[in-house]
Parts: structure tokens; C-alpha cells; sequence
């Protein structure tokens, strides 16, 4: 293995009830992607606020995917339909602030799509790969 | 410049006080130069007549300082509002950030104000006076010994430039004549931020936001920006910070800032006016009050009281957050 | 600080085949806060529970980091454990390294890595984890049913078959609904009347049930287990518990010709009225549109024929408040308003009717005394169009009609062309259809009779023009099979309206916070796995008020909503989710952007006072989160611009040091 390949730092935030269930359940099924993903669970995606994502990028993530219900099946009727909305916007405001836009992404996987949660994964991560390392919100100070 | 005359104004904050209809002024006072006009509470005829001023640098949006002011107030405050401070006020009643019944609110027209920055562009440093009237400056500088001619329309804030509106959305009572909302094209320039490259969106960023001392003064001054405590300001937020250590914090900062009063922005301009580095800050709300309207149909903010914000809202039919991003390199 | 102990499972070789356990539990040794880490072959068996349980009480450890399989396996497992050991149980957090590692990973060291930060990430939470406790609130053990039709009914009866009282709100001067104005049942053709009747009388007669009838709910608060309902009891001037239903005001009123709305004006009725014969309660009410009394205080013949003195005209509208701790919606469904379907001749025709008047029209308390009449001129029809689908599928884009599909036309219409050959042989039926959708049991095999049996003429296509012809309705169709233009001479024309929600539901759902579709039917809280239970908790639907529903899955689903009641209110106490939204007073601007957003309505306002640094008092409006009613989806937390929001067990600074522990 070349010391120098550059692995990026890839948090997801994956909903209790669609998306952390469809994690495990690529992991029940052995289905293969990167460990640069790091999960975090969150009630809802709608509990993420664009701080954490913010801090995410400021600590030196190289990419940040939220993962939800599909629109209309969320635990909580209508949580992922905010977050929706919030991400559009704030994705928006960072491309226009010249962050590359396949840093950020918002996925709907279901508890039952482990293969599209993987998949999901090995695509994203082969994207910000390609981007490689995250300097235009890295804080400098926060480096590893 | 302005249709309205400060003798106009002065009598009806006068008369308004000696008929017992309030009790306090909220206005504008003399600073120390004649462009550095602050806002202030008045309570008596003496100090009116003393101090309140109404010129082409009279841009303070009083709407926030309803918030803050009131409190300890007896009876009722009288506030002059120009068109744009009236979306901010109606703001503010949404949120329920004040009491409208200890507020009587005057509208008064407005002509646009002066940038003082684009003055000292053209005149220089060492502004001793300033004398508006008609549609120009009469500039006096420590270094010319003739005061200086100056357009007013050459010196006028960007906000003015682009106004939105010259209709009050609020008022009490209305001074002069009632305006129309105006198609204004106040999206310009984001257009054209959109339209360059992500690499040369960065740069401009970059230089515009390294700039930032983190003075707070954006945030002060936003009508939107009225928290009890700002996250920016709470140890437990994890965002807490006073002073930019890097270029990430402003950035930070200013994303966060502009993302907490989206859908709440009425576009006043204020924190660009306020921003002692000039840093074009109105651009990170527009982006907003733009997309928002782009994805989920026209809104203004304060355009109504009580109205639904697109960010406290959603449909079912609403784009994904990646198809911005179609959108927008199918339209490029 | 905590004093965490982190325990990594090897889950036999799951976790230990890719992981370097040892290697994990001596990483997490230097994290802060952390005084104790181990690992083990199976954390989760009885050996490896007390094996947390002993380091708890060694180490004195107020935190526990378990790094094992998903907590969506055996988080609640762990719970328990430190429960065991004397700590909260909201004090353990887990590291998802099997699912989310070791089986994803193949290679050791990755594997090894992505395990530290994982426990990593778990540590940095865990010492910000506060003790939690679940709220209880108390259980009123009775439910209130709004809408008195088959549904309202069969979840009534059952829920008080439990034991449990129940009161049911009718608006309507009797319960029965629409079923008592049906003739026959599909696919059975039993009589409506003949198995409804005997459970209203059930309901009369059980001591557990109460009915409101004449009456509506006005204003619900509280939540789950706790709900303050105002029920308004509106004026029948008829002393309800005095009137003995003989029927003798009735005979006696002068007033004869207000339209009969349980025959759906196809006659007369007067104006003290008892809806129907096997009306439940039976008890007259007078209408006060059209009692010349009431209106101008003359007559008054219904006082003086009154033996038992129920009438009293002075009676006003009584406001009732009582608690319940369930609430069962089934506020059933109408036919829509047939005036834009001008193409039909609905309104210039008395010949063209919809179905329900059709129901009306064969039953033997009908208009006609069961006796298929037209109408206009009260002669037997020999040629009847049905047309199916009037306003049911309709594009999302017409100005009139629904997107969806009623459900039940389908089988009525076979139901009725079936009894109109069976009875009437001699007369010609044709039944106009875009497809005939029959999936539930015996339904297809009823339609098959209808079509080969009794020879019901069944045509794909729709109905374009009905124009009325002297004595005949012209009907212009087209046959999309034989691709060609009929003409029929028809007698009776019926239409298959579509049926939507009834109107007070909307208003309904707004006091009750429970969510609707656009078409106004009530959403339930999971389309396929929670389906009689709103979104809002304590808030459950019986019947059409959901959707487009036959009877027997009617009755099906209202058995369904009173067994879920009766699980509720079988409790003593209802215990919470602890893992809650709340709101720091101190920093709430009260803007309600948190009140906007929360799918339960669980949030409030409250305006209280303050003391100011300089000893001032302020008042400020506050927002006020209600555990009970909380579900704990944290939508509120981002809507939230000053951060005074926050959810327990996910709060801001445990996600952002999860975060942080991920990025370091």
C-alpha cells in the first residue's frame, strides 16, 4: 500500500429508522465500502442542523452525506421533507461560495436497501476521492 | 434629496408627544459628523429639536430596536419607518418580537441613502461636512477649500440602487406619498457570481470574507439577528468564537449567520451597510431570498405578518437538494 | 468529568475476525474520561453483562461505552445492564463495529482504525450524556369516538367490550351513518339495516357507552392519555332523556315539507323529526330552520301532543368538557357534489341520481317503499345507465373531480345493476366502466354473477353526454372495445360519485393536530406497519376518514383502532421517550419557527417573567416543549436560530463531539 494515497474523511449522518438500518443492513449482507465513512446516528435527518455539517468541513471532513427516509416515509411524518428544503439551500450557499458541490450530498435509503446504502457510499467516496484532500473549509488550526 | 423634510417629521414627532399619543421618539440623532447618524430614543421636545436629524444618512432600520427598547417604556413609542424598515417590522410581529400595540409607526417616504464609503471614493478622506440638498452632496474636506460637488444618485447605497420597495407594509400613519413595490434588480449580481466558476467564486469569497474582523457589526445592526443569546455567543453551541482565528471562521461565521436568517431576511441591506470593511454580506442573503425563490415560488419576508416562511415549510413535490445543481448546469 | 469504561464485544469472530479488539480497547484506555476499557467474547451474554456490571461498581463508572454490534440490536440490552449495575440507563453509548465495520471492512488494519474512531466518537458522546428519565403521565381510561357510523360503532362496542368507557360524538341527530341509508351489502346482499340495527341498539344498551348525537367536538387539548375535549351539545329542543320517541309530535306538525335529508330529498319530512325507524337515540328533534315556533313563536302543536313533556323550546346549546386518554377519528366520508358534472344532467334531470339516492330508492324505508320508481314520474324505469367513476380518477389537473379512486363504486354498481336484473327482469341495465376493480374476497366472483348470471351489460367506456328528451334521458357513450359511439334511450341514469372525507374533518384535524393529505383524508402514522394510528399520539382512525373503504374493511379496521386504544388505556401510566426536545428559556426568542415545524404540535408558548441582570423583571413569550407529546425528531432543534432548542440524548454538543472525535 503507498503511504501517500490519499483516503479522504467522509462523515454520514444516517437517520435512526431508514438509513442507520439500512447501514446494518449492508453490513448484514457483507456488502463491501470504504471505512473512510463514518457514521453518526441522528434521530431523524431532520435533526441535523448545517452546523454540524459546517463543523464537519472546518475539522477536515472531506465530504458529509446525510441519509434519510425516502420523502413521505419518515418516522416522523415530515422530518426528512425539512430537511430537504434546508439542504437544497444550504448546498446551494456553498457552491456559491465556491465549495466543490460533490462534497455535500443527501441520500434517501430506505431500512430495507442495504445494497443502495453501499453503494451510495462506494459512489460518494470515489467522487470526493477524486476531488481529493478538503482545503477550502479545513481549519487549519483543527488539522490532524 | 428626500421628499420629506425634517421640519415635517420634527412636527409630528412634536405633536404626537404633547397629544399624549407616546411618549418616546425613536429617531435618528446627530453624530459627530453629519454622516454618522445614529439611532436614538428622544423624550422630550427639547431634544428633538436638539438633536434629531432626517438626511440622505439616515439609513438605520429602527425596526430591531423595537425589540430591545421597549421595555421599560411607559405608553407608546413613536417610529419612523421607511419602506424597507416596514418588511423588517412585520418580521419582527411574526416572530412575535415585540408588542405592535406600544408601537405607533409612522411611514415616511424615502429617495434612498447615501454610502458614505462611495463619498470618500470620490472625495477622499477628511470629510468635515456634508450638505444634502436636491439631488446633490455639498462635500467640505480638510484639504479642498471648496466643498466638493457630488450626484447624490452617484453616491447612493447599493440597496437603494436596487430597491425592492417603495410601499410601506406597516404603518400607523403614513407621511407623503405610498410607493410601489418595484422590480428591481437586486439579483444581478448574484447572477453573476453564479455564472463564474466555482474557483473563481472561492477567490472572491476568499478575499471578500478574509477581510472580516468578526466586529459583529453585520449581526448587531440585522433586524433578523435579534436572539436572546446568539449561538456565536454561547460556549455550548460548539461555534462559539470571538475573534476569526483563520480563514474558516468567518466563513463559518457568515454561513451560519446568513443560514439562520434565511426565509427571515427582508433584504434591508443593513448588515452591508453597517460592515466597516465593506464586505458585500447582502450577496450571502440574497443567495438565499433567490434560491428560496427559485425552489419554492416567490416569498418576501415581512411582506406579511404571520406568513410562512419557505424554510418552516415544504411540500411533497419539493426539487432534492441535488438537483439544485442540475438546475442550475441545465440552465448554464 | 465521567469515568467511562469501554467494553469491546469480539462477537465470537463477527467483530474479532476483522477488528483487532485488544488493540481497540487499549486505544480507548487514553481517551478522556475513560478509567476503565476491556474486551470480551460475547458483551452481550449473561458472562459479559456482569462483567459490566462488576467493573460499574469497581471503577465506580458513571459511563458506559459497549463497542459491539448495532445499537438498534442491543442498545436496549446494555440498558438494562447499567440499569442493573445502579447507573441511568441513558448513560450508555454504543460503537457500531460490527454492522458498520467488521463486516463491511475486510482488511484488519482499516477495520482496527475505523473501530477506534467509532469508540472514539462513543466516548466523546458518552461524557456528555446526562441521566435521563422518562416522564410518566397518567392515563384517563376513557375514549371518546367522533362519528357514529359503522366505524365509530364497531371501534365503540369493542373498545368498551374491554371494559373501558367510551363516548361517541354524532353530529347527526342519530348514529348509524351511512350505512343505515344502504339497501343491500356487498357481496353478501344482506341487509344493511338487518346487521346495523342490532348494534346501535348494542350501543344504546351498553352502560360503558355514552352517545353525544346532534353534537360535535369544538376544541380538544392535552395530548396522549390527557385530552380536555369541549363537546357541544347542539339545541333539539326535545328533553332528550324525557322523549320516549312515540312519534306522535312528529304526526301532528304542521310543518311538513322540509326536505327529508336521510332520503336525500327525494321526500319530505316535518319539522320535528325522527331521522328513521331504528334511530339510535330515538328521540325527536326539531329543526329550527323550518319550526314555525322557532322561528316566529306560533304553533307549538308538538308541546301540547307531547305526553311525556320533552318538548321545550327554550332549550339552548349546552358546552360539555370531559377528559379522555384516546382519541378515535372516524368521521367517514359523502359523495361529492355532482353540480360541475353539468355533462351528466344532474341537475336538470330529477331521473339522473347518484348512487346513494339509488340505495335510497330500492330500500324498503325509502321514498319509494323499496319500490324502483323514477323519480320524476314515479314509473318503473326499464332502461338504467350506471356510469362509474364520476369524479373518482380524475387528472391531477382537472378543475373537478379526485385524483383517486373511490374504492367501493365498483362493487355497489354491480351490486345494484345485480338487484335491479334480479327484481325487475325485464328491464335493460348497462353499466358504463373504466375498469372494474374487484380484489377483495367473493368481490370478483359477485361481478362475474352480475355480468353472467343476470346478464348485467357491462361496456368499457365512459358516458361523454346525458341530455334529457322528453321522457328520456339520451345517453351518449362510447364503447372503447368495440370502438363505437352508443345512443341509449334511458329511463334512470346513476352515477358512481366519488366519495371524499367528510367536512368536519379538516377542522377536526386541525384541533387534533393529526396530519391530512391534500385530499383530506387523515394521514397515518406509518402507511403500512402503524395504519389505524395517527402521527399524533392518542390520536387514532376508524374507517373512510383514512380512505376510500368498503364495510367489511370498515368494521376490520375500527376492531383494529379500539384494540390500540384498549392497549393504551390499559396502562396506568404512560412512560416517555426521555430522548425529548427542550427549551432553554433563557435563550427562546419565542419566534415560533420551532412551533412551525414540529409534526406533533407539542410545542407552546408561554409568556414568563424574567429577571434582568439589573433587577428588573421582563416578560418574554417562551417556547414550551410537552414531553408526553414530543416524539424526539429534532426537526425543532434546526428551525431553532438561537440554539435554545436542543434534544436530549442527541444534543447539539454530543452530535458536534461525535463529530469532532470523527475529524480529530
Amino acid at each position: 500500500m503507498q503511504v501517500n494515497e490519499f483516503k479522504p474523511l467522509i462523515v454520514a449522518f444516517c437517520c435512526n429508522w431508514c438509513s442507520y438500518a439500512g447501514a446494518d443492513l449492508a453490513g448484514n449482507n457483507r456488502l463491501n465500502y470504504p471505512a473512510d465513512v463514518k457514521i453518526i446516528r441522528v434521530p431523524c435527518s431532520c435533526r441535523v442542523n448545517p452546523m454540524f455539517i459546517l463543523r464537519a468541513f472546518q475539522r477536515g471532513a472531506d465530504g458529509v452525506i446525510l441519509c434519510g427516509c425516502h420523502p413521505g416515509d419518515c418516522h416522523y411524518t415530515s422530518g426528512n421533507y425539512y430537511t430537504r428544503r434546508r439542504m437544497a439551500a444550504l448546498f446551494s450557499m456553498l457552491d456559491f461560495l465556491g465549495i466543490e458541490k460533490e462534497r455535500t450530498r443527501v441520500e434517501w435509503v430506505s431500512a430495507a436497501e442495504g445494497a443502495k446504502f453501499a453503494a451510495t457510499m462506494n459512489d460518494f467516496v470515489e467522487k470526493v476521492t477524486a476531488l481529493g484532500p478538503n482545503k477550502r473549509l479545513e481549519d487549519l488550526r483543527c488539522k490532524r | 434629496m428626500q421628499t420629506i423634510t425634517r421640519d415635517q417629521l420634527l412636527d409630528k414627532a412634536v405633536s404626537l408627544l404633547a397629544d399624549g399619543t407616546v411618549t418616546a421618539v425613536l429617531g435618528w440623532s446627530k453624530g459627530e459628523f453629519d454622516y454618522d447618524v445614529t439611532p436614538a430614543v428622544f423624550k422630550t421636545e427639547a431634544e428633538l429639536k436638539e438633536n434629531f436629524v432626517w438626511n440622505d444618512f439616515c439609513g438605520a432600520n429602527f425596526s430591531k430596536y423595537l425589540v430591545a427598547k421597549m421595555d421599560r417604556l411607559e405608553g407608546k413609542m413613536l417610529v419612523f419607518l421607511k419602506p424597507c424598515d416596514t418588511y423588517s417590522f412585520n418580521q419582527l410581529l411574526t416572530e412575535h418580537r415585540f408588542d405592535r400595540e406600544k408601537v405607533y409607526a409612522v411611514g415616511i417616504p424615502c429617495e434612498g441613502m447615501v454610502d458614505i464609503a462611495k463619498v470618500k471614493a470620490i472625495c477622499g478622506e477628511g470629510i468635515s461636512s456634508v450638505d444634502c440638498g436636491g439631488d446633490k452632496l455639498l462635500v467640505t474636506t480638510l484639504y479642498e477649500e471648496q466643498p466638493v460637488e457630488v450626484a447624490t444618485a452617484e453616491v447612493l447605497a447599493e440597496r437603494c440602487v436596487n430597491c425592492k420597495s417603495k410601499k410601506h407594509v406597516a404603518y400607523d400613519e403614513l407621511l407623503g406619498e405610498e410607493g410601489e413595490v418595484i422590480d428591481s434588480n437586486r439579483f444581478d449580481e448574484v447572477e453573476k457570481l453564479e455564472a463564474m466558476t466555482p474557483d473563481e467564486r472561492f477567490a472572491f469569497w476568499q478575499n471578500e470574507l478574509s477581510r472580516c474582523i468578526r466586529c459583529n457589526a453585520c449581526r448587531d445592526a440585522c433586524p433578523a439577528c435579534t436572539c436572546e443569546k446568539c449561538v456565536f455567543d454561547n460556549p455550548n453551541s460548539g461555534v462559539e468564537n470571538k475573534a476569526p482565528a483563520n480563514s474558516f471562521e468567518e466563513k463559518m461565521f457568515h454561513i451560519i449567520r446568513a443560514y439562520h436568517v434565511a426565509g427571515r431576511c427582508t433584504d434591508c441591506g443593513e448588515c452591508s451597510r453597517v460592515c466597516p470593511q465593506n464586505i458585500p454580506l447582502h450577496l450571502l442573503n440574497r443567495k438565499f431570498i433567490k434560491d428560496m425563490n427559485e425552489f419554492y415560488g416567490e416569498y418576501q419576508a415581512g411582506a406579511e405578518v404571520g406568513s410562512r416562511a419557505p424554510l418552516v415549510d415544504y411540500t411533497t413535490e419539493d426539487l432534492e437538494p441535488g438537483e439544485v445543481f442540475d438546475r442550475r448546469d441545465t440552465n448554464a | 468529568m465521567q469515568r467511562v469504561g469501554v467494553f469491546v464485544c469480539w462477537c465470537g469472530s463477527n467483530i474479532a475476525g476483522t477488528v483487532d479488539v485488544q488493540a481497540v480497547s487499549e486505544a480507548l484506555k487514553n481517551e478522556p474520561g475513560v478509567v476503565f476499557s476491556t474486551n470480551y467474547q460475547y458483551m452481550c451474554s449473561q458472562a459479559g453483562q456482569n462483567m459490566i456490571i462488576d467493573a460499574v461498581k469497581e471503577h465506580n463508572l458513571t459511563g458506559i461505552v459497549v463497542c459491539s454490534c448495532s445499537p438498534r440490536m442491543h442498545e436496549a440490552t446494555f440498558r438494562k445492564t447499567a440499569a442493573a449495575a445502579g447507573l441511568n440507563p441513558y448513560m450508555v453509548e454504543i460503537a457500531n463495529i460490527r454492522e458498520q465495520c467488521s463486516w463491511v471492512h475486510k482488511d484488519m488494519m482499516t477495520g482496527t482504525e475505523k473501530a477506534i474512531i467509532l469508540g472514539k466518537a462513543a466516548v466523546a458522546k458518552v461524557n456528555l450524556n446526562t441521566p435521563l428519565t422518562p416522564g410518566e403521565s397518567p392515563v384517563t381510561k376513557r375514549a371518546l369516538v367522533i362519528g357514529g357510523g359503522i366505524a365509530g360503532i364497531q371501534t365503540a362496542l369493542d373498545i368498551a367490550d374491554a371494559g373501558f368507557e367510551v363516548d361517541i360524538v354524532e353530529k347527526k341527530p342519530t348514529i348509524g351513518g351511512k350505512m343505515a341509508q344502504l339497501d343491500k351489502t356487498f357481496p353478501t346482499l344482506d341487509c344493511a339495516a338487518c346487521i346495523l340495527t342490532p348494534k346501535m341498539v348494542d350501543v344504546a344498551q351498553n352502560e360503558k357507552i355514552r352517545i353525544f348525537s346532534y353534537s360535535e367536538v369544538t376544541d380538544v387539548k392535552g395530548f396522549v392519555g390527557n385530552f380536555d375535549v369541549t363537546i357541544k351539545k347542539n339545541a333539539r329542543f326535545v328533553k332528550e332523556d324525557i322523549c320516549t320517541g312515540c312519534g306522535a309530535c312528529v304526526e301532528k306538525c304542521p310543518m311538513k315539507k322540509v326536505p327529508n335529508e336521510f332520503n336525500l330529498g327525494m321526500d319530505n319530512r316535518s319539522a320535528i323529526y325522527i331521522p328513521f325507524a331504528q334511530a339510535v337515540p330515538k328521540v325527536a328533534t326539531i329543526d329550527p330552520n323550518a319550526c314555525n315556533m322557532l322561528k316566529n313563536g306560533k304553533c307549538g302543536l308538538c308541546a301540547k301532543v307531547c305526553a311525556a313533556g320533552a318538548i321545550d323550546y327554550t332549550q339552548k346549546d349546552e358546552y360539555i368538557e370531559e377528559k379522555y386518554g384516546a382519541i378515535v377519528v372516524a368521521t367517514g366520508f359523502n359523495p361529492i357534489s355532482m353540480e360541475k358534472f353539468d355533462e351528466f344532467a344532474y341537475n336538470q334531470s330529477k331521473d339522473v341520481i347518484t348512487s346513494l339516492e339509488f340505495e335510497r330508492l330500492t330500500n324498503a324505508a325509502g321514498p319509494t317503499a323499496g319500490k324502483l320508481l323514477r323519480p320524476s314520474d314515479h314509473e318503473h324505469p326499464h332502461t338504467i345507465v350506471f356510469v362509474q367513476c364520476v369524479g373518482s380518477r380524475c387528472d391531477s389537473c382537472a378543475e373537478k373531480g379526485k385524483e383517486y379512486c373511490s374504492k367501493i363504486c365498483c362493487m355497489y354498481t354491480a351490486k345494484h345493476a345485480m338487484l335491479t336484473r334480479d327484481k325487475y327482469p325485464d328491464t335493460e341495465v348497462y353499466v358504463f366502466y373504466i375498469d372494474v376493480r374487484t380484489p377483495g374476497k367473493n368481490f370478483d366472483e359477485f361481478y362475474r354473477r352480475a355480468v353472467e348470471e343476470y346478464g348485467v351489460k357491462y361496456v368499457k367506456g365512459m358516458v361523454g353526454k346525458v341530455t334529457p328528451e322528453g321522457k328520456k334521458l339520451k345517453v351518449q357513450a362510447s364503447d372503447l372495445i368495440a370502438n363505437k359511439q352508443l345512443h341509449i334511450d334511458a329511463d334512470l341514469v346513476v352515477l358512481a360519485a366519488a366519495i371524499e372525507p367528510d367536512q368536519t374533518a379538516r377542522p377536526l384535524a386541525t384541533m387534533l393536530t393529526a396530519s391530512m393529505d391534500t385530499n383530506d383524508f387523515f394521514t397515518e402514522a406509518h402507511p403500512k406497519l402503524r395504519p389505524v394510528e395517527s402521527p399524533t399520539a392518542g390520536v387514532f382512525l376508524s374507517g373512510a376518514c383514512q380512505g376510500p373503504k368498503d364495510i367489511p374493511e370498515t368494521v376490520s379496521q375500527a376492531g383494529a383502532a379500539a384494540s390500540k386504544v384498549i392497549g393504551l388505556l390499559a396502562k396506568d401510566k404512560l412512560t416517555g421517550n426521555p430522548c425529548v426536545a427542550s427549551s432553554n428559556e433563557l435563550m427562546c426568542n419565542g419566534c415560533s419557527s420551532c412551533e412551525r415545524v414540529c409534526p406533533y404540535g407539542a410545542i407552546t408558548y408561554v409568556d414568563k417573567e424574567f429577571r434582568m441582570p439589573d433587577r428588573t423583571t421582563k416578560v418574554r413569550r417562551v417556547a414550551s416543549v410537552n414531553p408526553a407529546v414530543c416524539q424526539g425528531c429534532g426537526c425543532c432543534t434546526v428551525a431553532c436560530p438561537s440554539g435554545a432548542m436542543d434534544l436530549r440524548g442527541f444534543a447539539n454538543n454530543q452530535i458536534m463531539a461525535e463529530v469532532d472525535a470523527i475529524c480529530k
